[in-house]
């Protein structure tokens, strides 16, 4: 209905107020008559230029990373060597470092954002509830640059002496945990990275998941309340398989945001191109540090097609992600609507 | 009938559902204490060394060479106001004509779908990816890095944090103020402009206010394009330093008076971010 109303004012009414100018209040002419349709048009072209946006960004690192796509193929994904001086280029070990330090972000991120979402919800008095909320989303907020440059001099340096050496003395010699924990325990190095991470993106889940367990109809709580559940029933057998796909949904937007980011983990991931050991405290790689720290200076040719590439890489990886976090999300919310 | 009756088998089930609903309880605080202690340790730790390094010669002297006796980050600084302010200059009128458009115009058309669900993934796509786009497409061309590139950047970076805020704002205004201003025979161009528009604008400008924050703070976008300059340079055409850059380089560095001035930058970012955020948040609840 919202379409049709402007377009039924237009030409006739001008005639007809025209016509009968006789008497009555002065006839007031049209102001702007293309007004609506440029209005339309800049509205169109802005969401035109959004979608355009996306396909630029695709085509041009298609383009770019072609020459190391034709040199390697899919091959490249699991060529671990890296060598700028014999021009010969792999992406696993940024690879791997990106989904290991994901993956420990998640390991400690996932399970700390409910706790702080189910605290918000259920838990929390309701003054409380809001400024908590906003520190945790201040938490976002932090520039990526800030995180990189306390993990790197203050939390490294208390990671290595509290928490690695400890765990290197009484596991060394364990067979499996011993190869986690071997390595120099300096505080850089995939766990460090995936530590900071998780303190990055637990607010991102956090909030989320706080969203999505506040869409929970009252009706459904206070039902199960009612038969004599405590909160941690209500939430664990009422609430979660309620907003299921929303959680995930929020677990994989966090996921994103921990496989893109590039600040933190550039200055704490030590950047070093050789995947020697499967130890959490040797100093590796990411895609995005490794395209922070020498795409400026890499040689035009294969290097930089080389980068390109990784980036590509990486952007499919997300975009799968966060299609993924949007599609569970709208699910959540469409099942929503069809309940209530 | 009294608690006698119940069976020992029920009596130690009812423990334990209260035990273990004591236990998730308490991890739930403990989890949300641990949110608030990094908050806290990471400002407490900014405010302590960032401290340090402030002088009024931050804000008055360029980025000096190493080992240097003096030197401020007034070049840094500049550039990234300039570049900031203009990157959302661009960007804004884009992001609230996009988020128009999906409020107004194609809420139930493919189009619309298809443009929310892309801002949906751009709002969260790896910056520096942008970067590397900018980088092909601009700086790639025209065989050197500028500001302007870095503008074009961050910009891009803008369109969808707008988007969201100015569609999510819309949505929010009621259908019948809409449908008076059209029963008054307004134009749609003018329902749009000074009606919704007008009664959503705490949250439009709330949404360009994160937006800034957001690109005050980015540094994966413009290492490959701004790339940084020493000196102070206003030409958009040439390399031109940011704060966020230059602290990465400084931060690196082994000197200490590039690492105390990396430490006075990030305060100053820290600072203007939080201030941002919190000035978003309570102009929108005012108006609400």
């Amino acid at each position: 209905m919202a379409a049709i109303l402007p377009a039924n004012a237009s030409p006739n009414d001008r005639n007809m107020i025209s016509t009968n100018s006789g008497g009555g209040p002065a006839p007031r002419k049209r102001r702007l008559p293309w007004a609506d349709t440029a209005f339309s048009f800049a509205a169109h072209a802005a969401a035109w230029i959004t979608l355009a946006l996306l396909a630029a960004i695709i085509a041009s690192l298609v383009v770019g990373a072609w020459p190391a796509i034709r040199e390697y193929g899919l091959s490249f994904l699991w060529r671990s060597e890296w060598d700028p001086v014999e021009d010969k280029y792999g992406g696993l070990v940024m690879i791997y470092g990106t989904l290991a330090t994901s993956f420990i972000a998640l390991l400690i991120a996932v399970p700390v954002s409910f706790g702080i979402a189910l605290f918000l919800t259920e838990l929390s008095p309701a003054w409380l509830r809001r400024p908590l909320g906003v520190a945790i989303e201040l938490l976002a907020a932090v520039p990526s640059i800030v995180y990189g440059m306390w993990g790197l001099l203050v939390f490294g340096p208390i990671l290595a002496t509290y928490v690695q050496q400890p765990l290197q003395s009484a596991f060394g010699n364990v067979p499996v945990l011993g190869t986690l924990f071997s390595g120099p325990p300096v505080g850089i190095g995939i766990l460090s990275a995936g530590i900071i991470l998780a303190i990055m993106v637990i607010p991102f889940i956090a909030s989320v998941m706080r969203d999505v367990f506040e869409t929970t109809p009252a009706l459904l709580k206070e039902s199960a309340y009612g038969l004599g559940s405590t909160t941690w029933e209500v939430v664990w057998k009422v609430v979660l398989p309620y907003t299921k796909s929303g959680v995930i949904g929020a677990i994989m937007l966090g996921l994103g945001r921990a496989l893109g980011e590039t600040m933190a983990v550039t200055f704490v991931i030590g950047n070093f191109n050789q995947l020697d050991s499967l130890s959490l405290f040797q100093a590796a790689n990411s895609i995005t540090s490794a395209l922070a720290n020498e795409f400026a200076e890499a040689a035009p040719g294969l290097h930089q097609a080389s980068l390109i590439y990784l980036g590509l890489v990486l952007f499919f990886i997300t975009f799968v992600v966060l299609a993924l976090s949007k599609l569970l999300l709208s699910r959540l919310k469409r099942n929503e609507g069809a309940r209530t | 009938m009294s608690i006698n009756a119940l069976s020992p088998a029920k009596m130690s089930m009812h423990r334990r559902r209260k035990v273990v609903n004591g236990a998730a309880l308490t991890l739930s605080l403990a989890a949300m204490s641990f949110g608030l202690f990094w908050l806290g340790w990471i400002l407490f730790e900014t405010f302590r060394l960032g401290i340090g390094g402030m002088a009024l010669a931050v804000f008055t002297e360029m980025t000096p060479p190493p080992l240097a006796e003096t030197g401020g980050l007034a070049n840094a600084i500049f550039g990234s106001a300039l570049m900031v302010s203009l990157a959302t200059a661009l960007g804004t009128p884009i992001g609230i004509l996009a988020g128009i458009y999906l409020a107004e115009y194609g809420q139930r058309t493919w189009l619309g779908r298809i443009t929310q669900f892309i801002s949906d993934i751009l709002l969260s796509a790896p910056s520096i990816v942008i970067g590397l786009f900018i980088y092909s497409v601009v700086v790639a061309q025209l065989r050197s890095f500028s500001a302007m590139a870095g503008i074009l950047a961050l910009a891009l970076i803008v369109i969808p944090v707008v988007i969201r805020t100015t569609e999510n704002m819309l949505a929010l205004i009621p259908n019948s103020l809409r449908e008076a201003a059209y029963a008054l025979g307004t134009p749609k161009w003018k329902v749009i402009y000074s009606v919704t528009l007008k009664a959503a604008r705490a949250g439009v400008i709330t949404g360009i206010l994160l937006a800034l924050a957001r690109i005050a703070g980015e540094t994966a976008p413009l290492l490959f394009t701004a790339l940084s300059n020493q000196f102070w340079s206003s030409n958009l055409t040439e390399p031109m330093a940011s704060l966020p850059v230059t602290i990465f380089k400084f931060a690196m560095s082994p000197y200490e008076n590039w690492r105390d001035l990396a430490w006075a930058g990030v305060l100053i970012i820290t600072l203007g971010v939080l201030a941002l955020n919190i000035l978003a948040r309570v102009l929108f609840r005012n108006k609400n």
